[in-house]
């Protein structure tokens, strides 16, 4: 029997041995009554169950948005819980996002406004005003949204209300070490957890949850025994060597992006783009690459990159080409009680784009998100890694366009000539984000982006980005 | 004045602070969970349902098949064709076959996966082309005319046709669709999230075989509704109702979201075929239209989504010589239902396409074909025989082709686009001439109940529901305004069949013309009882009492209105009123396609410019301007809200929200990681949104006001024909997209201009 211990809106809780896949929202609102936070889509789509969480992290309380939806109660401990009941003064005085979002008529229906409350409040404390991305993960079916973005823009100018403390002191205080509840096994240290993983290699992994709560709260499925591996600190690091940059594991996509900002700009582009502020918030790297989805974004880039995942099994570790790992459909390079540790990014130019193509810019799930690494001395292309998602039943590379290219002088007829490799590389399947023609055409298209980019940079050849503005 | 004031949302504050209940948010002691075992096939017969399974799952209470129903097994809105739970049949992947009862939402959930049932599958008619080849149809093929079109088009100048296809729409209601239910003493209270509270009294009644009168129901807000909350919250409140009269205990349901975008209808896809005449200005000479709704395999509410497509065929266009044909087809798919314009915007976009048509044909401006399109004088018939006494379409346009700068700016995207070899951009003008009120007359009634206590505090109720349109604050705002008090004064109270009885369904944006005069007429009729007493307390005439400013006033007498209250109740006056209100002039045969379905039109216009990306498709909404006429507005903010969300809710339905079923039937995009509805940065970067300062209701309606929810979502149509012109700058061709302009049918458009096909 073990227990678990949070905050809730300032409150103390201690819960003995909570069903480990029950979700924050389902708790909110069917123990505590607690019916501000909203049920909309119940898979982290819609941004109606928004609240903010606030974690300890190198001493710091760092505060982050996310769908309670999809967040199980494990992934709690020693967090500060804050929903829309609790963000007004003790006295009833509202927040300066709430007096704004009813100012600017922000509500109409109402149904979304709590999670858009908590998404700005989160964006109010960090004091981020780039609200496209902060509020992408909140869906509203009755504004258009400009009046919630007036609002937003309203109440960024108001100071932190004082009756909100800091509850870093309290939140250290709960700490403690390893915790093992009723089918679930929370482990502190890195080493615990590589042994114990060996011993329960049929356990569910669980890092921020964003694909593997769909599995509980879509297709109905039993996950236990589950690990939650997200207080391992030693999976959450990135270090900086003389060759390049080594990512934990469990570093969420968010930071991710923050580390690629000044290495890769369009890397951190494409991840701006990546699920919404929420989703990135939770989402682990190593996740997005161990579940082997043929659509995972971040494997793409990563492979132009040629990265190097390290994977380990109790002590004992190897390393293996990101390209390499995913084996084919469902199936990747990944022995029973071996789990992926960090990945390695080599230092080199920045020649990388990133094209992710989606039905809607922003929170959707790629069509196709290309890569292109290449690079061009002397007006001959010397090297290319192009790998692609949405392509193949993995994220691949095009080794037929590369070698059409390797070579060749960098010009437009070459480009074109390589096109014609891309059907020899690839057979996409059609669905409903795209057919079978469309991806092929646009893969190819991609590629001519690219040439467009490199030779003419002063052409508009992107709706939405183009590095990092 | 309380009218005319941009007062914000009455519920405004409970939303920001998490207080403001939803249904799913009442609380309720030790309730049920329900939820349905669905079809997992488009048709078949029934050869086997086998629950053992689903019984022995933990938490299962009950399960039942339509054979363990109490009477009626109907939840249908118009023909009685549609079993809560299937009988014999079933008619669509996602049909309800069995309903679980259990402790949890989520044990009943699990249960409901787990049922044995065997199939003996028969044909599934799936599209258009389906039902059209097996004759399958609701109503024999519609047919609105006006002048001789074969004889027009035989001589017209020039000729075109073409066919469109024009994709659905899920609602996307953040609050998925959800009811419950408490037995009381042998009757019922249902709390539903539902635009048609009376309707969901009259199914529960028919569900129990009780009279109406042993069932309750009430609804403060849903969030929100779009049309989806029509008729289709009908089941959940049926199977609610029936178990906990079953069981004698609470029950509630609500749909996951995956479930309700299985279940719930959608807007009807439509396809769309025209050959049209036309004289060397672009002037129509003659407009054949055949429309071919895909209903879904029960009737629901389709007809009349059909008839309005047909009665907006026309839009802001004098069409001289027209036949509308108009097919219903029945096919093995959600039955599609009520949404956001009920047909209006399917039978828009096709004429709006003609226009484009015309002048891409023609080589000038498509805003010159509107506008020498547009109705005027001696060109004022529509093709249902109603003359136009309203229009206002060339002033509104004039205005706005000033405000947006259309002219300079076509010519700079013309000039950008020479100089931009990868991007282009687009630009489009189209405008909105929407008729108002119900199609079937009897629907256009609404009634009120008014209190006023002793103290002058305000109970106001009404038959109209709030699902985030303001209504509610709309309505108090005439209350206030007719007894001269102030908002906080009057307390806005959940819709109640109990209160007020036999409501239309809060549908057609007549939510504020019904009820505001309902309310206005209960309102009036407690003023004059008051005036009276006044009159005989300072020894004046009626007339001579004013309320205002919270005070009553005549010839330097003057009390507060709450003083006048406790004084009038004192003197036993009655101080309770009913209101009613039906729309007077309209009279309408649907079947001659003749008569005055309309009371009056709402007008408005959008221009809309674009950018796509031509390698990819990708496209973006840069800029929106819209000017719209509500008339004297009841509430601006409020008004500006619902044309800002309907413009945006409308660009989605024409570019990203794609619905996707596959051969089997089974519909694919059935969560927001697939279907995806705009997110905050598909908003125009620029939207500039202004009410038309010079409207004002021809027609005696509340305060001179128009009605407002419906109307500006054609507008998102301009993004379209934005869209489409973005696409015609990369060639010499037409580029007649179908609907939804995906990344893929842009680009697809976008290669078929440079002669490229895949």
């Amino acid at each position: 029997m073990g227990q678990i211990r949070f905050l809730l809106n300032g409150v103390d809780v201690i819960l003995d041995d909570p069903n480990p896949t029950e979700t924050l929202l389902d708790y909110l609102r069917e123990n505590r009554k607690l019916t501000g936070t909203k049920e909309g889509c119940n898979e982290g789509d819609c941004g109606a169950c928004t609240v903010s969480v606030a974690a300890l992290e190198g001493g710091r309380l760092i505060h982050r948005a996310l769908n309670a939806c999809i967040l199980f109660l494990p992934q709690i401990h020693g967090k500060s819980i804050r929903t829309v009941e609790g963000i007004s003064a003790p006295d009833g005085r509202l927040h300066p996002v709430q007096t704004a979002m009813v100012k600017f008529h922000g509500s109409q229906c109402g149904f979304c406004t709590p999670g858009f409350i908590m998404s700005m409040y989160t964006a109010h404390r960090d004091g981020r005003q780039d609200f496209d991305d902060v509020l992408a993960g909140n869906l509203c079916r009755c504004t258009g949204y400009a009046p919630i973005i007036r609002a937003a823009e309203t109440a960024s100018k108001q100071p932190q209300p004082d009756w909100l403390t800091d509850e870093a002191e309290r939140l250290q205080a709960m700490a403690g070490g390893d915790i093992t509840l009723d089918g679930a096994f929370l482990p502190v240290t890195l080493d615990s957890f590589a042994d114990w993983y060996v011993e329960n290699p049929d356990a569910t992994i669980i890092g921020g949850a964003t694909d593997l709560g769909l599995w509980v709260t879509k297709l109905m499925r039993n996950l236990l025994p589950t690990v939650f591996i997200h207080r391992l600190q030693d999976l959450q690091t990135i270090e900086i060597t003389e060759d390049g940059i080594r990512i934990g594991a469990g570093v969420t996509v968010a930071r991710v992006r923050g580390a690629m900002v000044d290495r890769h700009a369009d890397f951190a582009e494409m991840l701006r783009r990546y699920g919404s502020v929420q989703v990135r918030n939770s989402a682990t790297i190593g996740g997005n690459i161990a579940n082997g989805s043929p659509i995972g974004d971040t494997p793409p880039p990563l492979i132009a990159l040629g990265t190097t995942l390290t994977l380990r099994r109790g002590s004992k570790r190897r390393e293996v080409l990101l390209e390499d790992f995913f084996v084919a459909y469902g199936k990747q390079n990944r022995q029973a009680g071996e789990f992926v540790e960090s990945l390695f990014i080599p230092n080199q130019p920045d020649t990388l784009a990133c094209y992710k193509i989606s039905k809607r810019f922003d929170q959707d799930i790629s069509a196709l998100c290309g890569a292109f690494n290449i690079t061009v001395e002397n007006g001959m292309v010397t090297t290319a890694c192009i790998a692609f998602g949405g392509m193949a039943a993995t994220p691949k590379r095009s080794a037929k366009v590369e070698a059409a290219l390797v070579g060749q002088p960098w010009t437009e007829a070459s480009v074109n000539t390589a096109c014609d490799a891309f059907a020899e590389d690839f057979t996409p399947l059609s669905d409903v984000r795209g057919s079978s023609d469309y991806r092929l055409r646009t893969a190819k298209n991609l590629l001519r982006r690219y040439f467009h980019e490199s030779t003419n940079p002063l052409t508009e050849t992107r709706i939405v980005g183009r590095g990092v503005a | 004045m309380s009218v005319a004031k941009p007062n914000p949302h009455d519920s405004g504050l409970a939303h920001v602070s998490g207080v403001a209940r939803y249904t799913d948010d009442m609380p309720m002691a030790d309730p049920v969970h329900l939820a349905f075992g669905l079809s997992t096939v488009a048709h078949a017969k029934l050869t086997s349902v086998n629950l053992d399974v689903v019984r022995a799952a933990d938490g299962v209470i009950d399960v039942l098949i339509a054979a363990d129903l109490p009477a009626e097994n109907d939840v249908s809105p118009s023909a009685h064709d549609e079993p809560m739970l299937a009988t014999g049949k079933v008619h669509f992947v996602g049909q309800p076959i069995f309903l679980v009862v259990a402790t949890t939402h989520r044990a009943a959930r699990m249960a409901a996966q787990l049922g044995q049932i065997k199939y003996e599958k028969l044909p599934a008619l799936l599209t258009i082309d389906d039902a059209m080849a097996a004759d399958s149809k609701f109503e024999d093929a519609m047919t609105f005319q006006n002048g001789d079109a074969d004889g027009a088009m035989t001589s017209s100048d020039n000729q075109i046709e073409g066919s469109m296809e024009v994709g659905g729409q899920e609602h996307f209601y953040l609050e998925s669709q959800a009811a419950s239910a408490q037995p009381n003493e042998g009757d019922v209270l249902v709390h539903s999230s539902t635009q048609h509270p009376t309707e969901i009294q009259h199914k529960v009644a028919e569900a129990l075989g009780v009279p109406m009168n042993a069932v309750r129901v009430e609804i403060r807000r849903m969030g929100g509704g779009f049309g989806g909350k029509e008729s289709q919250g009908n089941s959940l409140a049926v199977a609610c109702a029936v178990i906990a009269m079953r069981l004698n205990r609470p029950a509630k349901m609500r749909y996951d979201r995956d479930d309700d975008m299985i279940i719930t209808g959608k807007r009807h896809d439509f396809r769309i075929n025209y050959r049209v005449g036309f004289d060397n200005s672009g002037r129509l000479q003659s407009v054949l239209f055949e429309q071919f709704a895909k209903c879904g395999w029960a009737m629901d509410l389709s007809l009349p989504v059909a008839d309005r497509a047909m009665l907006h065929a026309d839009n802001a266009y004098y069409l001289p010589n027209v036949r509308i044909l108009s097919h219903r087809l029945k096919t093995n798919t959600v039955s599609n239902t009520a949404y956001r314009g009920f047909g209006g915007p399917q039978g828009v976009i096709g004429i709006e396409r003609v226009m484009d048509h015309i002048a891409y044909t023609l080589g000038i401006d498509p805003l010159e074909v509107r506008r020498i399109n547009y109705y005027g004088e001696g060109r004022d018939q529509t093709p249902y025989h109603m003359t136009i006494e309203d229009n206002v379409m060339p002033e509104i346009t004039d205005e706005l082709v000033i405000a947006s700068d259309y002219v300079e700016r076509r010519a700079e995207i013309a000039a950008f686009n020479a100089q931009s070899p990868i991007l282009k951009r687009g630009i489009a003008l189209t405008p909105i001439k929407f008729g108002i009120s119900f199609t079937l007359t009897h629907l256009n009634q609404a009634g009120a109940l008014v209190h006023v206590y002793s103290d002058g505090s305000i109970h106001l109720n009404h038959g109209g529901t709030e699902m985030g349109q303001g209504l509610f604050t709309k309505v108090a705002q005439v209350a206030a305004q007719v007894f001269g008090v102030g908002l906080d004064m009057v307390k806005i109270t959940a819709t109640d069949t109990a209160k007020v009885p036999n409501t239309s369904a809060t549908a057609a944006s007549s939510g504020a013309d019904l009820n505001g005069m309902a309310c206005k007429a209960a309102c009036e009729t407690l003023r004059e009882r008051l005036s009276n007493f006044a009159a005989q307390l300072w020894q004046t005439t009626p007339d001579k009492i004013s309320f205002t400013g919270g005070m009553v006033n005549s010839n330097g007498n003057s009390m507060t209105f709450a003083e006048l209250a406790a004084a009038a109740y004192g003197a036993r006056v009655q101080l309770s009123a009913t209101g009613f209100y039906k729309t007077p002039k309209i009279k309408w045969d649907r079947f001659a396609g003749k008569g005055r379905p309309f009371l009056y039109f709402s007008y408005g216009a959008a221009v809309t410019e674009v950018v796509i990306d031509t390698l990819t498709g990708e496209n973006r909404i840069l800029r929106a301007d819209i000017l719209h006429d509500v008339g004297r507005s009841l509430n601006p903010a409020l008004d500006i809200g619902q044309i800002e969300g309907a413009y945006v809710q409308a660009a989605g339905w024409l570019t990203t929200e794609e619905l996707v079923w596959d051969d089997k039937g089974r519909h694919l995009t059935h969560a927001p990681s697939t279907y995806k509805i705009p997110a905050c940065s598909d908003r125009p970067k620029e939207f500039n949104v202004k009410l038309w300062e010079r409207g004002e209701n021809v027609e005696d309606t509340i305060y001179k006001s128009k009605a407002v929810g419906e109307p500006p979502f054609n507008l998102g149509i301009s993004a379209f024909m934005a869209l489409s012109d973005a696409v015609a700058a990369c060639g010499d061709a037409y580029p007649d997209m179908d609907t939804p302009a995906t990344a893929e049918r842009v680009l697809k458009a976008v290669d078929m201009e440079k002669g490229i096909t895949w």
